[in-house]
């Protein structure tokens, strides 16, 4: 047991990655038990992530050095440098590990009956498991290079799985040459970045890194390049045009794990910022570039998605919209971050506020996603305006989907009420405005649900779906389970936010902790 | 019509491929000494692979070079690599346990000018085949898939 | 002087690159700025670890007395490089699937998704 819970930073990354070289020989045995081996494999993952998670906050980060005890070289003169890859675990990054284990779990599970009909399985899965391993490696690792090759694994797989669908038509592998050509620019300008730091520092891990930090021209022009390039990974305006086309085209499973998959993007923007240069930088300017970022997302996503007719482009824009929620926050944190007081008084609860958001957003835009996709599963179309009715047919869905579309606009019991909140009560301290404009983003994302609800499901019975059932059980099992976790963490999110949510905050903002934990340890 | 290249590039295609093959292996098998390594040597064997592709055809290959057999070359290197990563979880993952042990592999390296052992580096020598074999299978699938694809394409454009 | 020639080269290489991206219309020609951009990062990280007058860094080669050349810099470029060898097949397979599908190659004719 405690040798599981030593390996576990190297288990939780291995683990998809040894079950994704097997599933072509599972397949090639057995097509029928493919889908529960890779659920099975998934839920294990969950488990050991789970265990990690009570580990790390009640005992602090973890350090996993890969191939070797010792994570440094000594040279004789004395000048101690980390050589190893480095597994680097600290509150963040187990919490974006959960949301990433419950979410490529809950889509395996979903996968059994969504793509039972397709062909070409064992690729499917193994490209499920390999995003999986390059999520979990772009929130664990401690060394910039590694995040880099795991950026890479992450955008490679989910290219091919957003191509997936394209023996029918065109649309999709349209959508994934426009991801695949902004995720190689992306990580081509991370690449080049690395090369600005390690040029300047002969080092790659990310703690030594910000130990050293001198806030050169150099160091400048690496922050911008990493500033607009996860940015525009995590689909935030002005660089958010691949965002309706891959989130609409993938399959519905796989577009909860791209949304999760941004959000470890967006990790990688908020570890650039604070563990990295932290206060090195003009913490005023680049926490302002990022609240209008932020409102730029939330009010142009809301605004495009009223006007859409196609059911999972709608809900696309609107997570446009709710990354700029979690934009606007961690900005407004990072903007008084050099100003303790204002830093105590509120911009730590701004922080605390879209840190739960981005996995309240993962949960509610997930099952959102789930139940666009069990309208499609039955229906065959995502048009709204050929939809109507489905309440008669598939209760449960509609049950969900409304759980799914009051999370998101913000409405009392559910989730997205609680880290909105918090949200709205902070930034408002720090400017009126800005707030006003989130809550007027609130107003319009319900009108938009309100709408998709109606010609959705409300109305008379159409001709058409008068055969259509309820989905299969696996893919109710999964969009329960997100339901679940929605209202659960909407009737305690105090009991949330102070285990889980605060230890990942503090570990944002304690860039000395976060070197000391390296540095220490050799 | 079949698709093939003229005389001369057939019997220099069938002269030289297997030395391709051979030189990409011994790249493989001494990554571990000498500049190269797993990707390299299967990048050097496959390009064989393109060149009998290009050559005869894919027609003309297809029962030399099987999609089937290759993806399964492909999940045995890459179950392999992951295997000795595995291997090392009684230290730490990726731990190099055959190193210096005296067994396969585990001679100790001589500094120094030397011709170089081959019997030396632990799990690297492994990994490198391992990774040999999977890039080699790989990239082979690709240039099957390709070159299948791409005559699909040209009936297209000439219609 | 003369040693920063390789990073003007880089920059050149970069600036080719989103030149080709912006103003071509070509999706082979996309794959094509794609590989320059990369082309110019591998330059630069290789660039960074060269030393005047080093030799390649082989221990069982290398004479007594004479400086190597960085090594981490051409590991990292060796991975970049097979990760580039992933991203250029899949861009050139997605090309080719959408050549089957819309019958062209020109990124203003490939927009059904556009609203």
């Amino acid at each position: 047991m405690s040798s599981i819970l030593t390996h576990s930073p190297a288990l939780v990354m291995a683990l998809p990655l040894l079950a994704a070289f097997l599933t072509p020989v599972v397949g090639r045995f057995n097509r029928k038990i493919l889908g529960w081996f890779i659920s099975a494999i998934l839920g294990l993952t969950l488990g050991i992530t789970i265990l990690m998670a009570i580990q790390i906050l009640t005992n602090g980060s973890m350090i996993y050095v890969f191939g070797g005890g010792d994570a440094g070289l000594t040279l004789p003169s004395g000048y101690t440098v980390p050589i190893r890859i480095i597994f680097h675990i600290d509150g963040m990054g187990i919490f974006m590990g959960l949301i990433t284990a419950v979410v490529s779990f809950l889509a395996a599970i979903y996968s059994l009956s969504f793509m039972q009909k397709e062909s070409g399985l064992e690729k499917y899965y193994a490209l499920l498991l390999l995003l999986a391993t390059g999520m979990f490696g772009m929130e664990f690792t401690g060394d910039i290079f590694n995040f880099f090759v795991f950026l890479e694994i992450a955008s490679i797989s989910s290219v091919a799985l957003i191509a997936f669908r394209s023996n029918f038509s065109g649309e999709p592998a349209e959508a994934g040459f426009k991801y695949m050509v902004v995720s190689s620019i992306s990580a081509l300008m991370v690449l080049f970045a690395i090369g600005l730091f390690y040029g300047q520092y002969d080092v790659l891990n990310m703690a030594t890194i910000a130990s050293v930090m001198q806030f050169t021209q150099l160091d400048k022009i690496a922050l911008i390049l990493l500033v607009t390039v996860l940015s525009m990974k995590a689909g935030s305006v002005p660089m958010h045009m691949w965002t309706p086309d891959a989130y609409s085209e993938a399959p519905a499973a796989i577009t909860m794990v791209l949304v999760a998959a941004s959000q470890a993007s967006l990790y990688a923007l908020f570890r650039v910022c604070f563990s990295l240069y932290n206060i090195s930088l003009n913490t005023v300017t680049i926490g302002w570039i990022i609240i209008i970022l932020g409102v730029l997302s939330m009010f142009i996503g809301v605004t495009m998605a009223i006007i859409q007719k196609d059911i999972k482009r709608l809900m696309a824009y609107h997570a446009i919209s709710q990354t700029g929620y979690m934009l606007l926050g961690v900005g407004v944190g990072l903007a008084v971050l050099a100003n303790p007081v204002a830093l105590n008084s509120f911009g730590i609860k701004a922080m605390e506020g879209s840190i739960f958001h981005i996995m309240n957003h993962a949960m509610y835009k997930g099952l959102l996603f789930l139940t666009a996709g069990a309208l499609f599963y039955r229906t065959g179309t995502r048009d709204l305006n050929k939809m109507g009715g489905l309440a008669n047919n598939m209760f449960y869905t509609t049950i969900f989907f409304i759980i799914g579309a009051a999370a998101i606009a913000g409405i009392p019991p559910f989730n997205g009420f609680a880290s909105k909140l918090m949200i709205y009560e902070s930034v408002y301290k720090f400017n009126p405005l800005l707030s006003i404009i989130a809550m007027l983003v609130s107003i319009l994302t319900l009108a938009s649900f309100v709408k998709v609800f109606h010609s959705a499901f409300l109305g008379p019975k159409l001709e058409q779906y008068k055969k259509v059932q309820e989905v299969p059980k696996s893919m109710l099992f999964a969009m329960a389970t997100l339901a679940c976790i929605i209202v659960l963490f909407g009737l305690f999110p105090d009991v949330i936010v102070k285990n889980l949510v605060h230890p990942a905050v503090m570990a944002l903002i304690n860039q000395t902790n976060y070197t000391a934990t390296i540095l220490g340890g050799i | 019509m079949k698709n093939e290249m003229s005389r001369i590039v057939r019997t220099v295609t069938t002269l030289i491929y297997g030395f391709i093959i051979v030189y990409g292996f011994y790249v493989i098998a001494h990554g571990h000494l000498t500049p190269g390594g797993g990707f390299q040597g299967g990048a050097i064997a496959a390009s064989a692979f393109a060149l009998l592709v290009v050559t005869y055809g894919d027609q003309g290959v297809k029962d030399f070079l099987k999609k089937d057999i290759l993806s399964l070359v492909e999940s045995t290197g890459l179950v392999l690599f992951i295997a000795f990563a595995f291997f090392g979880l009684g230290v730490t993952f990726f731990y190099n346990f055959m190193a210096n042990s005296g067994g396969l592999f585990g001679n100790s390296a001589i500094i120094g000018i030397n011709p170089g052992d081959l019997n030396t580096g632990g799990t690297i020598p492994i990994m490198n085949i391992a990774v040999g074999l999977e890039v080699l299978a790989a990239l082979g699938v690709i240039i099957l898939t390709m070159s299948a694809g791409s005559k699909n394409t040209k009936k297209k454009e000439n219609s | 002087m003369i040693g920063n020639f390789p990073y003007v080269a880089v920059a050149i290489l970069i600036g080719l690159g989103f030149y080709t991206l912006i103003f071509k219309k070509n999706l082979i020609k996309i794959a094509i700025g794609i590989t320059l951009i990369e082309c110019g990062a591998n330059l630069f990280l290789i660039t960074l670890g060269y030393r005047k007058g080093s030799v390649a860094p082989i221990y069982t080669q290398a004479p007594e007395g004479m400086n190597m050349v960085l090594p981490t810099p051409q590991a990292l470029t060796l991975t970049s490089i097979v990760i580039g060898v992933a991203t250029t097949a899949l861009i050139l397979s997605i090309a080719m699937i959408i050549y089957k599908k819309y019958g062209t190659i020109n990124t203003d004719e490939v927009r059904r998704l556009k609203e």
